[in-house]
């Protein structure tokens, strides 16, 4: 119990400083002089800050240091939290919005997913639209220095394969001696590469609103767009462009960026295998997936069908879900083998969701590893990645992860069939959902969105969501018999 | 020459007694009593026990008047810490250092004078290998030595019937490949020597040693025998010091299979190198071998520190089928023994790493000593320096220069230049110039003949 009122001690905490997120709108709402909209988030804000302070206050004395299994307690408390409180200026400001409808969106936004519930997003208020992207960014904020700093500490997350077993460069992965000076650090790298995107997409022709809306969500990888049509209103090459270079940016690991910037020398990203193998296949499936769809005549020009792959592949395979057409028209193989990157592509300690592709280097190489052992037995073959050895006890971890990832979408997927969604939605939407893609196909494609769905499909999609976010480890743990018992 | 040595181990003492016959005063130091009393009993020379990065142990040997340190322990920060102390406590004149780990040879600055004070610094592991490494690349040569450096090369190969040349004089070399210039330097006829001229017919088994530009090695070799395919498939046995710096240095060109009997080194060993398939289990054990393809193995190489192991592992793999096998043999007994028997080369590793530490040791301007024959014989490059008033090599003919018997100029390298030595060659200032001596007794009369007469300064 003294342990459980100090999670609610540095979760009001939390609270107290995410009251602080509600300015970047109300200042919007100033702005754009939306005095009714400005009311209710200088309210939601008050709410917040007050409910915070109150869980602060309340149980100071229980002030003390958490142990390991309080902080899986906490980690979940604040991802569930947030989005709650987040809720409260959509409900204020649209009133035929449901609860369920709100905390999906808040929670889509805040796990960096980008899927929407949301219709006529050309229409709501700025402020609004302000405040969604940017949970998005906040979410990616928290994810960054979830995966770098903080679950690792949890002994969980691709980037303790490179915790200190492990000699050489990666070991510069630690960054700085203490977590508060490694978050500070990577937040400086997130905060000014964002405002290089902001330039970017201005440059690139959009306005101000929609530069900071759309560079929020790039950088998290969210995906939240103000346009209903997403990327696809702006209709223009260059910004598709400029989008795709921050969303491959934000798919590389953000110790790797911090590193880039200290030491001045691109080196860097050629020696994290992980990186590389990311742009890859990232880039080589573009190329294929362009000469597929001219291939099959779905563009009669090979540069627009290189172009329309490119951008959708690349914000699908990175997790951001941006849309520039409605890809659940092109031939099944396209947008299936867009999922299926989105599941394996982003580099770890980045803001996109899925398997990451250092576990996905640790099955490949597992997988080449038993088949020398077959051929040789008495090689002595240790797991490599950018030449350091990976540890077995690693490897089994890596393996009882993919496990579970793959229970979860075939148990949720089963569930949302259960419910009477048809096959390729109920998939596609738990993968986009556990991935934090965002759109999926059929009824949750690019062109439709998550509305359709009944109340209890959006609460199973919101926890695919909150389950792909935290590495189902950190979630499910909580449902252990072993986690409650003392 | 007043020389220490600081560290009896296998280099310190085949140090010690290689110099001890060029006639040095020589003090040897370890912290192991056991082994200088060994050594003591063999040779004549003084003994220290104590640690050599003491100063007061440095004092009692007698560092004060040293002309040379050779430091030459285990521990690479011994051999640091004690040339420091010799540079700043003692003015020593000549410091060596045997420096293996990578960490420091890869920053030179560390031998600096303002740091560590360290003329030469060796590291007697990676002239193993780099030997053994040029044995893999040109498989039929017995011993590959460069010279000038590697321009030139020294090659010593066995002459097969089915060469060309075999059975045929010399002379006929000259007429059969125009384009290459090359020389013989000398043949030895069941481990006699002969002065090869013109008219001396190569047989079948002969050893040759003939000098060419390192670029045409390969095609000097098919004169003497059948070229076998070149290799690709490489087994190295232990992997200690040697055998992971070799199969390092092979892995992107060749198909290494390594096989080291401690796991824990294993596993060291696999995450270190990139291409090698290391393997677990006995050199010795023939089941392995057989497992492993050893009849495909193109050259194996058993690299262990244990000489029989090394003897046995090898002659399983040559019985296997293995092509070449290669075994590293300290016992310089056991090296006549073996060379040339079913053990295609014995390689003593004192014999292979001695010349680059005699090179700084010796008079005059010796740039590289080879040993050849297992120290009966002796390849030099020295400098010629002078004119032809203050030198009596400078400015002279080759067939006008007083060598003494045994020994040839084999050929000069001038600036970028191979010069093959004929008799009418002439010798200018600043040439490099490879000296073959068949008997190593003459070879202080070929430094003197090199050495600059006062009158030059």
């Amino acid at each position: 119990m003294q342990r459980t009122l100090t999670v609610i001690h540095a979760l009001g905490l939390m609270l107290v400083v995410f009251s602080a997120a509600y300015l970047l709108p109300v200042v919007t709402a100033v702005i754009y002089a939306d005095y009714a909209i400005l009311l209710d988030f200088l309210l939601a804000m008050i709410w917040t800050l007050a409910i915070g302070f109150l869980m602060w206050l309340l149980t100071r004395r229980s002030k003390g240091e958490l142990s390991i299994r309080h902080g899986y307690l906490l980690v979940v408390a604040m991802w569930t939290a947030m989005p709650m409180f987040a809720t409260l200026p959509l409900l204020l400001a649209i009133p035929d919005l449901s609860f369920t409808d709100a905390y999906f969106e808040t929670m889509s936004g805040l796990t960096t997913t980008g899927a929407t519930v949301m219709t006529r997003l050309d229409s709501l208020p700025p402020a609004i639209n302000v405040w969604r992207h940017e949970l998005n960014w906040l979410g990616g904020m928290g994810i960054i220095v979830l995966a770098v700093a903080i679950l690792p500490l949890l002994g969980i997350g691709g980037r303790q394969l490179f915790k200190a077993e492990t000699p050489g460069p990666m070991k510069d992965s630690a960054l700085t001696p203490r977590i508060a000076e490694t978050a500070r650090n990577l937040w400086a790298v997130y905060l000014g590469i964002t405002l290089a995107c902001i330039a970017a997409l201005k440059w690139a022709g959009m306005n101000w609103l929609d530069a900071v809306c759309h560079a929020f969500a790039a950088l998290s990888l969210g995906g939240f767009s103000t346009h209903d049509s997403s990327v696809g209103y702006f209709n223009s090459p260059l910004i598709e462009f400029v989008l795709i270079v921050f969303m491959l940016i934000a798919a590389i690991n953000f110790a790797s960026h911090f590193l880039a910037w200290r030491s001045k020398s691109l080196g860097v990203y050629l020696r994290d295998a992980e990186a590389v193998a990311t742009i890859t296949l990232i880039l080589g499936s573009c190329i294929g997936v362009g000469a597929f769809l001219w291939w099959q005549g779905t563009y009669t020009n090979f540069w627009t069908a290189l172009r329309h792959a490119s951008f959708n592949l690349v914000s699908m395979a990175t997790d951001c879900g941006f849309a520039s057409v409605d890809f659940n028209q092109w031939p099944i193989f396209a947008p299936l083998w867009m999922l299926f990157l989105s599941c394996i592509a982003v580099s770890s300690g980045s803001t996109g969701g899925g398997i990451k592709m250092i576990r996905t280097l640790v099955l490949v190489k597992q997988a080449g590893r038993e088949f020398v052992k077959l051929l040789h037995p008495a090689a002595v073959n240790p797991l490599k990645i950018g030449g350091h050895v990976v540890p077995n006890n690693i490897v089994f971890a890596v393996l009882g992860f993919i496990f579970l990832y793959f229970m979860s979408v075939a148990t949720l997927t089963f569930v949302l069939l259960i419910s009477g969604l048809d096959f390729i939605s109920a998939f596609s939407a738990i993968i986009a959902c556990i991935n934090n893609a965002g759109p999926g196909l059929n009824q949750v494609g690019p062109a439709g969105n998550y509305a359709g769905l009944t109340d209890f499909q959006t609460w199973i999609c919101t926890l695919a969501m909150l389950v792909g976010r935290l590495e189902i480890f950190t979630v499910l743990i909580l449902f252990t018999p072993h986690f409650w018992r003392r | 020459m007043k020389i220490l040595i600081l560290g009896a181990g296998q280099v310190g003492s085949t140090v010690a007694e290689s110099l001890v016959s060029e006639a040095n005063d020589i003090t040897v130091v370890d912290s192991d009593g056991d082994k200088l009393r060994l050594l003591q009993d063999r040779l004549d020379l003084r003994t220290l026990t104590g640690n050599a990065a003491h100063p007061s142990v440095l004092e009692q040997a007698g560092i004060a008047d040293a002309d040379m340190l050779l430091a030459v322990t285990q521990s690479d920060e011994v051999n640091l810490v004690a040339c420091k102390l010799a540079a700043t406590l003692y003015n020593t004149p000549t410091r060596i250092a045997r420096i293996r780990a990578a960490d420091y040879l890869e920053r030179p600055e560390v031998f600096g004078t303002e740091n560590f004070c360290v003329d030469f610094s060796i590291c007697p592991e990676q002239i193993l290998t780099e030997y053994i490494v040029k044995l893999i690349e040109f498989p039929e040569a017995l011993q590959v030595l460069e010279f000038a450096g590697g321009k030139a090369s020294l090659v010593a190969v066995r002459a097969f019937e089915g060469g060309p040349l075999v059975g045929k004089p010399l002379n006929f070399l000259r007429s059969h490949m125009p384009q290459v210039e090359t020389r013989v330097a000398a043949i030895f006829r069941k481990d006699r020597p002969l002065i090869p001229e013109g008219s001396t017919v190569i047989e079948d088994g002969d050893e040759i040693f003939f000098i060419a530009a390192t670029d045409n090695i390969r095609s000097v070799l098919s004169e003497m025998r059948r070229m076998d395919k070149p290799t690709k498939r490489v087994m190295i046995v232990g992997g200690g010091n040697i055998g992971r710096r070799l199969a390092k240095a092979l892995e992107r060109d060749y198909q290494v299979k390594l096989i080291e009997h401690n796991k824990k080194s294993c596993e060291r060993l696999a995450g270190e190198l990139t291409n090698t398939l290391v393997l677990n289990g006995d050199g010795t054990d023939e089941k392995l071998m057989q497992q492993e393809h050893v009849d495909d193995v193109d050259v194996f190489c058993a690299l262990t520190n244990d000489d029989e192991n090394n003897i046995m592992s090898a002659l399983l793999a040559k019985q296997g089928g293995a092509r070449k096998v290669i075994s590293l043999i300290n016992r310089s007994a056991y090296v006549g023994l073996l060379q040339g028997g079913k053990i295609d080369i014995a390689l003593s590793p004192a014999q292979v790493t001695i010349g680059s530490l005699l090179a700084y040791v010796r008079q005059g301007d010796v740039v590289a000593v080879h040993s050849l024959r297992r120290g009966a014989a002796e390849a030099l490059e020295l400098v010629a320096h002078g004119d032809r008033q203050s030198s009596r090599v400078v400015g002279r003919r080759i067939d006008e220069i007083d060598l003494p018997k045994g020994a040839t100029i084999g050929a000069l390298v001038r600036g970028e230049r191979v010069i093959m030595g004929h008799h009418d060659t002439l010798i200018e200032a600043e040439d490099h110039v490879i000296v073959f001596v068949i008997d190593k007794r003459t070879v202080k009369k070929v430094e003197k003949l090199f050495q600059v007469s006062l009158g030059f300064f």
